[in-house]
């Protein structure tokens, strides 16, 4: 055994045995270092002549690799024994709760709108708007309600005192069909629109609150019939409500600013007691509609033996309770957290076509 | 509007039974609201003879009865004064469900003693208001039958909604011509339906009555029947009457109502001996008043019609009559008032006077104006059945409007605007059956016959259908009674090709802050669009105040979305809620326009004590500012470039809100802490920061394809270096960062404040604010020369401020 296999023997035993990092830098410092044992061996290469070098060399740059690896090794399983011990010393309880921030929602009447917005787009609707506080004449004479009609008692009409000089009396829209009358004068026909929006009525139970959501819809072009009407009521319903199985009703009614008027009464079926809509167990109003007035058309400007079109009205409240399961229409104006929290909808419930309007 | 099936068969010639006629009303537009039989709930109450009565041993207001009701004695204890033996009353036997309290019978001990069972009075069966004792029947009333199917009690009320263009469906005659009509029987001739009234054999000339007022009353007939005998109408009458929930009140009266509810003619009885001189139909003078029968008085304006005598108003003309000239079970000489009055007259009259009554529902939707001859005749004749008496002549003052309006009508609109097609031949028997007469013209507009080839049809509409005026009200008349159900669907025409989009930019603004807001995780509410006087006066009052509120508290469009929010803020933190995060998107209301708002509130806790973060944490002022600005960012606001101001408005605390503008004018929005007067007023307390975001503001995005800017990122790192620097405690952080990012507009691409500190080391009057700048090289490095440029550049800035740099 020569010096060189002996030292070698030694360090490496050395190492092995090392049991913390600063033993390893020690031996490191010994064998590699600037006055390390191996450091001296190589220097003495350079004194040696040819032949020494080429008997002698490839012994001392084997010891000065295997340490070197030795060392590294060494060092590396140290480092990781060091790291598994410090982990286990920071276990956490992880079972313990992490705050996820506020979440927020979206009222289900805006739920809803965006909804009916949705579906009507793919009709070829598009939304109109009007202002809630209204003159008289938007509001009840353009659409065929004169003064002394006794339709007019079927709303109870919040009024703006008079005022002295004003030519219309003002007063809060109690429907969204002024927002037909602006269209229709601002709009050349063909025309399709929904118009969504604040209602007032000088009415208050459990079943009525004096401010509610409505949404109209109007068609005017050359040859709409009922028919038209009931198809895209039916074809509305099916999609809002997303079930093949809706059945329409129609009844006579009467609306001023209509002839004919329609009723509309939606089917349902009972389900763990409570209404579904789809099938038909029993009916539900839901809708008035009918053929637009000629005297509408000509108040607004358009020839009536030229155009002719249908509207419907309902109530966005009442369809996001059909739709939602909420009974109390109180409740959707009252702010309760709990309430909104429950019944509203996350803001990522964007309603598409291609991922179904509900949510 | 109510009647009973027997009052229906008295016009209609039917076999249909009670479903088909239900089912045939909804679809002809007479919808059904109800239906009831008032037998059903009595069918366990039997007549009952009270055999014998004797005191009650524990009890002096008590009687021990023993009553047969069929099956032989049983003992009854009974309270009723009139309980007697020999009395035939209504009994109820154990298990029976009394109808006005829901009770059901048991043999039970009254004081002691065993009762089986119970006399009943009229009220406990819903059959009236009497309750002073126990029914008393005739003594023939035969002892053990079920007391409704005797009474006559098993005829179903129906109770259908009438709209206000169908005035001829105000009377029962109007719906059977209707449900005839659908098919379901034959409308007996009113000939045949009144045959069994006496004639009337006039001796006399007719009353002094007469109409001045030609507009408002057109048309005014009376008859005279002296020598009657007025007192409580015949059962079958009372019975009629009460069934539709109508009270009976004398047999005068009870005639006129039974006219009025069964042929849709409203009549007018005066006792005239009670008058002094004739009646005239005339204006009201300013002032006058009168008594109404539902003994309120009532003052009179200029304008409204009235029946007058010499004397005094006898009667709001056509809405309702004076109490003085009312009949009483003393008339002998009664005067029966047949009128015609202008609808639209009724109408305002009844409007002005909050008054409503059976007879205004009906002039107000128009008489038939034909119909005033035979309406009195039939009511003089009933007077003369149930009360004698004499007649004397008619008087006509006036006429009636000429009604019956004439429509060219083409029968294909039935298929081209009511979307069925119903043969030609079947649209002439349903105008028909309906009372219009159809005449078929040729292409001249001459008469021809159906089957001689015709261009369109002349439709006259009958005298009691004053909302025909047009071809579409003929469609209605065809396809109601063919069965609008029946129309098909047919889809609109759709353009190719992909939906386009719709929504205006205002709209998507909208939708974009409202999910916004949600996914910051703001709760969207719906608040009141109107507030009280005191809430509105607490942000600047309102714009706008209703006349007629449904409350106090609900009276001025809002002109802020704050106040509904706190409200809503207030009533959660009542119902224990420690943080509050809500938003409202709606408008606010101004005299020259209304305007899209967002609003939030937050409320309480900004982060509940946990234990990472220790103790709850409030709401401060800047969260509002974070909220706002965020949503603005969403909005598409140039959020950067947006100028911080003061002059919050004066809900807020003066020292701790702000706005930011877009130059000096455009307010977009303002925030801050809540004046601490509004959270008193709203009833909150702790910290309260609320923002109002003005959507009307917001410069909308103009479309402009979707090619984005064209963008390479730099390709050297940004520098950053950090300044902290001594300011006068007046200059506010924005003017410093303004000021530092204007040193080197090329260079400092961001400033960004990261430190404010106030205290030791800190020179009074002066507030330390730490700044980190961002440097963006472009093609090469900085240079050290460059950087020592920029920040000496930097520190100038802040020094023209009246800043140095900290050493």
């Amino acid at each position: 055994m020569t010096e060189t296999t002996a030292l070698k023997s030694g360090l490496l035993a050395d190492i092995a045995a090392a049991n913390n990092l600063a033993a390893v830098e020690e031996l490191r410092v010994g064998a590699l270092g600037k006055q390390g044992v191996i450091t001296a061996l190589l220097k003495t290469l350079g004194g040696m002549s040819a032949d020494e070098r080429l008997e002698k060399g490839p012994a001392i740059q084997d010891l000065r690799e295997s340490v070197t690896a030795a060392i590294a090794e060494r060092k590396a399983t140290l480092e990781q024994a060091a790291l598994d011990a410090r982990l286990a010393s920071e276990k956490l309880d992880m079972t313990l709760p992490a705050d996820i921030g506020p979440v927020g929602s979206v009222h289900p009447v805006s739920q809803v709108m965006d909804e009916l917005a949705e579906i009507f787009a793919d009709l070829g609707f598009s939304v109109a708007t009007g202002p809630e506080i209204e003159d008289d004449w938007h509001n009840f004479t353009a659409l065929n309600i004169p003064e002394t009609h006794p339709a007019r008692a079927m709303h109870d009409t919040f009024y703006f005192p008079d005022v002295d000089g004003a030519a219309q009396r003002m007063l809060l829209r109690t429907h969204t069909s002024p927002v037909q009358i602006r269209t229709m004068m601002n709009q050349k026909p063909p025309i399709r629109i929904i118009a969504p929006g604040r209602v007032y009525r000088s009415d208050s139970d459990a079943t009525h609150t004096p401010m509610f959501h409505q949404i109209e819809g109007l068609v005017i072009d050359r040859g709409i019939t009922l028919g038209h009407l009931k198809w895209t009521l039916e074809t509305f319903l099916k999609a809002f409500f997303e079930r093949d199985d809706i059945v329409l009703r129609l009844r006579p009614s009467y609306f001023p600013f209509t002839e004919p008027s329609v009723e509309v009464d939606v089917g349902y079926t009972m389900v763990n007691g409570q209404r579904v809509i789809g099938g038909s167990d029993g009916w539900l109003e839901v809708l008035g509609s009918g053929m637009v007035h000629r005297k509408v058309i000509e108040a607004c400007g358009l020839d009536p033996e030229e155009w002719q079109g249908f509207a419907f009205g309902t109530g966005v409240d009442r369809l996001a309770m059909l739709k939602y399961g909420m009974t109390d229409l109180r409740a959707f104006f009252d702010g309760d957290l709990r309430w909104l929290k429950h019944y509203g909808f996350s803001a990522l419930d964007v309603p598409t076509l291609s991922g179904g309007v509900g949510a | 509007m109510k009647f009973t099936l027997s009052w229906l068969k008295e016009h209609l010639d039917t076999d249909a039974n009670l479903t088909a006629i239900l089912e045939a009303l909804t679809n002809v537009g007479l919808e059904v609201e109800g239906v009831e039989n008032p037998a059903d709930k009595l069918g366990a109450f039997r007549i009952a003879k009270v055999l014998s009565a004797a005191p009650h041993p524990q009890a002096d207001k008590l009687q021990v009865l023993s009553v047969d009701a069929g099956n032989g004695p049983l003992q009854v204890v009974c309270g009723a004064p009139n309980a007697r033996a020999g009395l035939v009353g209504v009994f109820g036997s154990p298990g029976a469900t009394v109808p006005s309290n829901g009770m059901v019978l048991k043999v039970a001990a009254i004081r002691g003693v065993e009762s089986n069972g119970m006399m009943c009075s009229f009220r406990e069966l819903e059959l009236g208001e009497d309750h002073d004792g126990i029914i008393e029947l005739a003594e023939d009333a035969p002892v053990g039958q079920v007391y409704a199917q005797w009474a006559q009690l098993d005829d179903p009320v129906i109770d259908v909604s009438i709209t206000p263009n169908r005035q001829d469906c105000m009377g029962v005659r109007g719906i059977a011509r209707d449900l005839a009509a659908a098919g379901l029987g034959t409308l007996k001739p009113l000939d045949e339906v009144v045959a069994g009234l006496p004639p009337i054999m006039p001796q006399g000339a007719g009353p002094d009555v007469r109409t001045d007022d030609a507009a408002g009353c057109p048309a005014f007939y009376g008859q005279a029947v002296r020598g009657v005998k007025n007192g409580p109408s015949p059962e079958w009458l009372q019975h009629r009457l009460k069934a539709v929930g109508q009270k009976p009140i004398s047999a005068l009266v009870d005639i006129t109502n039974f006219v009025m509810f069964g042929l849709g003619r409203p009549l007018h009885v005066y006792d005239m001996t009670k008058l002094s001189g004739g009646l005239v139909a005339r204006k009201a003078k300013d002032s006058e008043s009168v008594v109404a029968l539902n003994g309120k008085t009532y003052t009179l304006t200029d304008g409204m019609t009235v029946i007058a005598d010499d004397a005094a108003v006898h009667d709001i003309g056509g809405i309702m009559g004076g109490e003085h000239s009312g009949c009483s079970d003393d008339t002998t000489d009664v005067l029966i008032e047949c009128a015609y009055f202008d609808p639209e007259h009724i109408a305002r009259t009844g409007q002005k006077l909050l008054l409503t009554s059976d007879a205004r529902t009906r002039f107000e939707r128009g008489v038939d104006p034909e119909f005033l001859d035979e309406g009195l005749a039939i009511a003089t004749r009933l007077v003369l059945a149930l009360c004698g008496g004499t007649p004397s002549e008619v008087t006509r003052s006036g006429t009636p409007p000429k009604v019956g309006p004439v429509v060219g009508y083409d029968p294909a609109l039935a298929e081209t605007l009511g979307g069925l097609a119903v043969p030609q031949e079947q649209q002439v028997d349903i105008l028909k059956s309906l009372g219009f007469t159809v005449q078929p013209l040729d292409g001249n507009g001459d008469p021809v016959e159906m089957d001689e080839g015709f261009e369109a049809f002349r439709v006259t509409a009958p005298s009691w259908r004053r909302d025909i005026d047009g071809p579409a009200d003929i469609v209605e008349e065809v396809i109601r009674i063919a069965g609008i159900d029946n129309v098909p669907s047919v889809p609109l025409p759709r353009t190719p090709g992909v939906a386009t989009p719709t929504a205006t930019p205002e709209q998507k603004l909208e939708r974009r802050v409202r999910r916004a807001a949600a996914a910051r995780g703001l709760n969207e509410a719906i608040t009141w669009s109107f507030l009280s006087e005191k809430e509105a006066a607490a942000v600047g009052g309102g714009d706008w105040t209703l006349a007629n509120p449904i409350s106090e508290d609900m009276k001025v469009m809002r002109p802020s979305l704050l106040p509904g929010l706190l409200s809503a803020t207030r009533r959660n933190v009542d119902r224990g809620a420690s943080s509050v995060r809500l938003f409202e998107v709606g408008r606010r209301y101004f005299a020259d326009g209304e305007r899209a708002t967002v609003g939030f509130v937050l409320a309480g806790e900004k982060t509940a004590r946990g234990w990472q973060t220790g103790k709850a944490q409030a709401f401060a002022a800047h969260d509002a500012k974070a909220e706002v600005l965020a949503l603005l960012a969403e909005a598409g606001a140039p959020v950067a470039n947006l100028q911080n101001f003061g002059d919050a408005s004066g809900a807020y605390h003066p020292g701790q809100s702000g706005t930011l503008r877009l130059g000096p004018k455009t307010v977009l929005a303002e925030y801050g802490v809540l004046h601490p007067n509004l959270a008193k007023q709203f009833g909150l307390s702790g910290s309260v920061v609320v923002a109002e975001i003005f959507l009307d503001a917001v410069p909308l995005k103009r479309k402009s394809g979707f090619m984005r800017a064209p963008f390479t990122p730099p390709a050297l790192q940004a520098v950053k270096r950090d300044f902290a620097f001594l300011v006068p405690e007046a200059v506010e952080a924005d003017a410093l960062v303004r000021a530092v990012k204007g040193a080197d507009k090329k260079s400092i691409v961001d400033v960004r404040l990261f430190d404010v500190f106030v205290g030791p080391g800190v020179d009074e009057g002066f507030t330390s604010l730490a700044v980190e700048i961002t440097l963006q090289p472009g093609e090469k490095s900085f240079t050290d020369e460059e950087l020592g440029a920029i920040s000496a550049a930097v520190v100038k800035a802040a020094e023209k401020l009246g800043g140095a740099l900290r050493g």
